[in-house]
């Protein structure tokens, strides 16, 4: 019964995507955006909304905001309009968030795009399904304060509020409900995040909020209208909204199945728990009552302006991962992996400068690597070895100073410490041993201690010989040279297979 | 105090000083002083000091004046009598029983009773011309974008403009001359060229052709204002300035539109006054009720009316229907103006359609009031710049004469101002201040909880009466 139900529904996912620029100063503000400093300390009449004071618009912010229209194919307005979003809350100093209303007469900045995405290899191992998603529109909005909210035993003393934060550049760039399945949620925000990342417009941290991600949901059967959503927030990893996506998919599948209905609701992601949750504030529908701000003028926005842009684009991952695929023959696959992000892009390249194996970099940069990189939930960025680090490992595997499998034994101390292969290979010892004089003792004595495998090789039976080859591995605790072991032992034992 | 000694050491020394050097002037309570507390005539901001001085602050204090302190207001500039002010109404020099008009009725009643000679006024819908008018003394209005709104508590955004209130035009010209001009802080500051007003003053009115709008004579209006404004019209006109009849068909729609803009940027621009950050906090137990609590006791009944007001013009289903359809009806205002003002240099008008009218007499019934500036909103609608002279009296109570311009052409208006000023005495009358009608103390010194500000108007008030001889009223009439 529930293979068939589980057809029946098609999942329905549209992103809302927050963007902290990457900009000095404050969006309408010179203060500075400066991360992590003491509460209060960045800030001024404006981003504190006093009485009498004035936003005046970044500049450097709209070009940020032109440059990812350009990346994502969106049409920019020449006159788009900033807007008041009125709501009361305590770290929103004016009551009202300056942002960008998609209204007829007053268009955001950019509207109307896309972006191809490659869903990854499919549970089915069918060929990853690439498709354009629709980009709605990119606005730009300013950030709120932070509420600190001081407890003792489990009860709220009172709340603080932290200002550094309020007035900080945001970027907001909504899809069309195009995507299909948890998954490709995900890889459409890795390609994102690494267009971001390329024209140098955001970090893409998602850990530091500098990406913020809010998913709508729906099922329906297909041909039917869109059915109710649910808007989940709180992930702060691709992994995390992969796993939320997934969890809310199956839960509003169980709802339905049962006959019962979706309630339009904003859910939380718990990470812990690996559930989403509504939150428990009763929800009423909020009139935000958006109108012109009359504050600042319209956002004038020259062809000439977006046309300069255009032309001082930086390479786009999409243009990234053709050239690696024409330029060194990379598998689509492998192409999509190393242009995941700007960093990871860059450092393949680096170390492609240092050992020109593309196919061999890249397998190692999308294997061993990046599980790594998955497992601790860091970045490329975090890691204290630079591409330096992996030519020489790299290299030593190729001389045959050290096997392959004990590469694989060092990198994560080598990732974790930043230490060079060298260093480790030679303060534990590890170098192959490659001396054939070395080997041929080791190779005599698992000659004489396995009189029966040694049979079975000079009858011929190639099993029997991966066996000793085995057993020279495990005396030299991994250190032979395993193509040298395995000539030495046929050449004792006189086989040829 | 000292700043004005050190200026007159300066002065005796024969030095360089500055356009303004020493002179002081009396502050409208909504513009953000560092020295003096800044109210905005609410209990919400009672006692609020700000931590930084609005963009004209810092210009006079550059040119070498003196703020002597803070006037008094409806409260968050929203009135036209001055009556909303949480700190007490302020009463008409000319008749203690009477309103001295509004919002800028402290800086109009100032400036009349010589308390300071010049005096910054805010008009959203008229706050500067009606007070002015009311007054006996000159308020201009300057182009919205003439003059930076950096540190101007907001009543509504895309009205408010702050301008000179004073005894002449040649004073408002030397005023507007040093407010004037682009502030990068304020975006809707206009980035254009700022023109020698003084130098503007003295081109007579031959040849200006002056537009007359039957629209603004209609029901409503005071036959004594009809006449004092015909009279002057006449005066201009045998001045040499020709006299062209105009029409400005969609004014008659101007104060529902004022009303429906003004309270929805109003309803948005007073939602920060929660008692999260500054101003009163009521007591209470959670947040919600801090903000209902600090917010009701802390407005007074127009400003809360103007907050639902607005809040329901904005609010969904009926933002089409009030808001945008008022924008639409703004632009056809403005349309109707410069159609205008293509056949003419200014439009002549009343400032008001009557007299002032007396303490008490219109606080029950709002839409009377806000009749008051009836004449005052088309041109804030328009932003255009707009000056309100006096030219006549009727029993004893001055009448205001409005001009009206071209989008930054407030040298032409000043222009005009300047050669009825010539041509008549109006404005040189002074309102008897012999204290016969002894008032409860008129409140035209500051608002704020501050006897700090009080203090210093009346101080300036000898200085500046010992430098321009005693004026007394109709010495010269």
């Amino acid at each position: 019964m529930t293979a068939k139900a589980m057809v029946e529904y098609e999942v329905v996912i549209g992103l809302e995507i927050h963007v902290q620029l990457m900009t000095v100063s404050k969006m309408f503000c010179a203060c500075p955006t400066t991360f992590g400093v003491p509460p209060n300390t960045q800030v001024c009449p404006v981003c504190l909304g006093l009485p009498g004071s004035l936003p005046v618009l970044n500049a450097r912010a709209v070009d940020l905001g032109l440059r990812t229209a350009a990346a994502l194919e969106c049409t920019a307005h020449p006159r788009s309009q900033f807007h008041r979003k009125n709501y009361y809350y305590p770290d929103l100093p004016k009551n009202y968030q300056i942002t960008q209303y998609q209204y007829k007469v007053h268009p955001p900045l950019a509207t109307d795009g896309g972006l191809a995405v490659s869903a990854g290899p499919s549970v089915t191992g069918e060929p990853p399904l690439r498709r354009r998603i629709r980009i709605r529109r990119v606005h730009l909005e300013e950030d709120t304060g932070r509420l600190v909210h001081v407890e003792s035993g489990g009860q709220v003393l009172h709340s603080l509020v932290d200002f550094n934060r309020s007035g900080v550049p945001l970027m907001e760039i909504v899809t069309e409900p195009d995507l299909r399945s948890p998954l490709e949620a995900r890889a459409f925000l890795a390609r994102l995040r690494a267009v971001l990342q390329a024209i140098e417009v955001s970090t893409g941290r998602m850990e530091e909020g500098n990406l913020r991600v809010d998913a709508n949901v729906s099922l329906r059967r297909p041909g039917q209208p869109l059915g109710t959503r649910t808007e989940v927030k709180n992930m702060n990893s691709l992994r995390s909204v992969e796993r939320a996506l997934v969890h809310e998919v199956a839960r509003q599948r169980q709802v339905l199945e049962v006959g019962g209905s979706v309630e339009q609701q904003t859910r939380h992601w718990d990470e812990r728990r690996g559930v989403t949750f509504a939150s428990r504030m009763k929800e009423e529908a909020q009139d935000y009552r958006y109108f012109p701000e009359p504050d600042l003028v319209p956002i004038a926005v020259t062809a000439e302006r977006v046309e300069q842009i255009r032309r001082t684009m930086p390479e786009l991952p999409e243009a990234r991962r053709q050239r690696y695929i024409a330029a060194y023959g990379l598998p689509e696959y492998d192409a999509e992996l190393v242009t995941s992000s700007a960093p990871m892009a860059a450092f393949f390249e680096e170390t492609v400068k240092l050992f020109p194996q593309p196919k061999t970099v890249s397998n190692w940069l999308g294997g061993d690597l990046t599980a790594y990189i998955k497992a601790e939930g860091k970045e490329i960025e975090d890691l204290p070895i630079t591409p330096r680090h992996l030519a020489d490992l790299l290299r030593m595997v190729e001389q045959g100073t050290i096997s392959g499998r004990t590469a694989k034994e060092i990198l994560p101390e080598m990732l974790a410490s930043g230490a060079r292969p060298d260093a480790i290979v030679g303060a534990k010892g590890l170098s192959q041993i490659s001396d054939t004089e070395a080997l041929e003792r080791v190779v005599d004595e698992v000659i004489a201690e396995h009189a029966g495998p040694v049979a079975d090789v000079r009858a011929g039976k190639t099993q029997a010989l991966t066996f000793l080859v085995g057993q020279v591995m495990k005396k030299t605790r991994g250190r032979a040279n395993p193509e040298l072991a395995n000539r030495l032992l046929r050449e004792r034992l006189g086989f040829r297979g | 105090m000292q700043t004005a000694r050190a200026w007159d050491t300066r002065y005796a020394r024969g030095g360089n000083l500055p356009p303004l050097a020493g002179l002081p002037v009396a502050v409208k309570d909504v513009i953000c002083t560092t020295d003096f507390p800044t109210t905005c005539g609410s209990r919400i901001l009672d006692g609020w000091v700000p931590p930084y001085d609005a963009y004209v602050v810092t210009r006079l204090r550059e040119a070498g004046a003196v703020i002597i302190g803070k006037t008094n207001m409806d409260e968050f500039a929203m009135g036209s009598s001055t009556e909303n002010s949480a700190f007490g109404p302020t009463r008409n020099p000319w008749d203690v029983s009477r309103v001295p008009g509004g919002s800028s009725g402290g800086s109009a009643a100032a400036v009349a009773a010589s308390l300071a000679p010049v005096a910054l006024g805010t008009d959203t819908g008229g706050s500067i011309r009606q007070p002015a008018g009311f007054c006996g003394i000159v308020g201009l209005k300057p182009t919205y974008g003439r003059v930076s709104r950096y540190g101007l508590v907001a009543f509504a955004s895309s009205l408010d403009q702050i301008g000179p209130m004073t005894k002449t035009a040649g004073d408002a010209a030397l005023l507007l001359q040093v407010l004037a001009g682009r502030d990068v802080r304020d975006s809707t500051s206009a980035d254009l060229p700022v023109p020698l007003y003084k130098e503007a003053l003295n081109g007579g009115v031959r040849k200006l052709r002056i537009g007359i709008a039957a629209e603004a004579f209609g029901e409503g209006l005071q036959a004594d204002v009809r006449d004092a404004v015909s009279t002057a019209s006449r005066v201009l006109e045998k001045q040499g300035a020709e006299l062209v009849d105009v029409s400005l068909p969609t004014i008659s729609y101007a104060l529902p539109t004022y009303y429906l803009i003004a309270t929805s940027e109003a309803s948005t621009n007073l939602a920060r006054y929660d008692g999260v950050r500054y101003g009163l906090r009521a007591a209470s137990t959670d947040l919600y009720s801090m903000y209902t609590k600090t917010r009701r006791e802390g407005f007074g009944p127009e400003v809360k009316r103007r907050i639902m007001l607005g809040t329901y013009a904005l609010s969904a289903g009926y933002y089409e229907g009030f808001f945008l359809k008022a924008q639409r009806a703004r632009t056809l205002v403005r349309r109707d103006f410069l159609h205008a003002f293509e056949r003419v240099d200014l439009i002549l008008m009343p400032t008001s359609p009557t007299v002032p009218f007396g303490l008490g007499e219109k606080v029950e019934d709002p839409l009377q009031m806000y009749l008051a500036d009836v004449y005052t909103i088309p041109v804030n609608l328009a932003g255009l710049p707009g000056i309100s002279i006096p030219c006549g009296f009727a029993d004893g109570l001055p009448i205001g004469l409005q001009l009206i311009g071209r989008p930054f052409d407030e040298p032409t208006v000043l222009r005009a101002a300047h050669a009825y000023e010539q041509a008549t005495q109006w404005h040189v009358r002074r309102p008897p201040l012999d204290g016969a009608t002894k008032p409860p103390a008129t409140r035209s010194g500051t608002s704020s909880a501050g006897k700090p500000p009080g203090k210093p108007a009346r101080r300036s008030a000898k200085q500046s009466r010992a430098k321009r001889s005693r004026a007394k009223p109709r010495r010269r009439s």
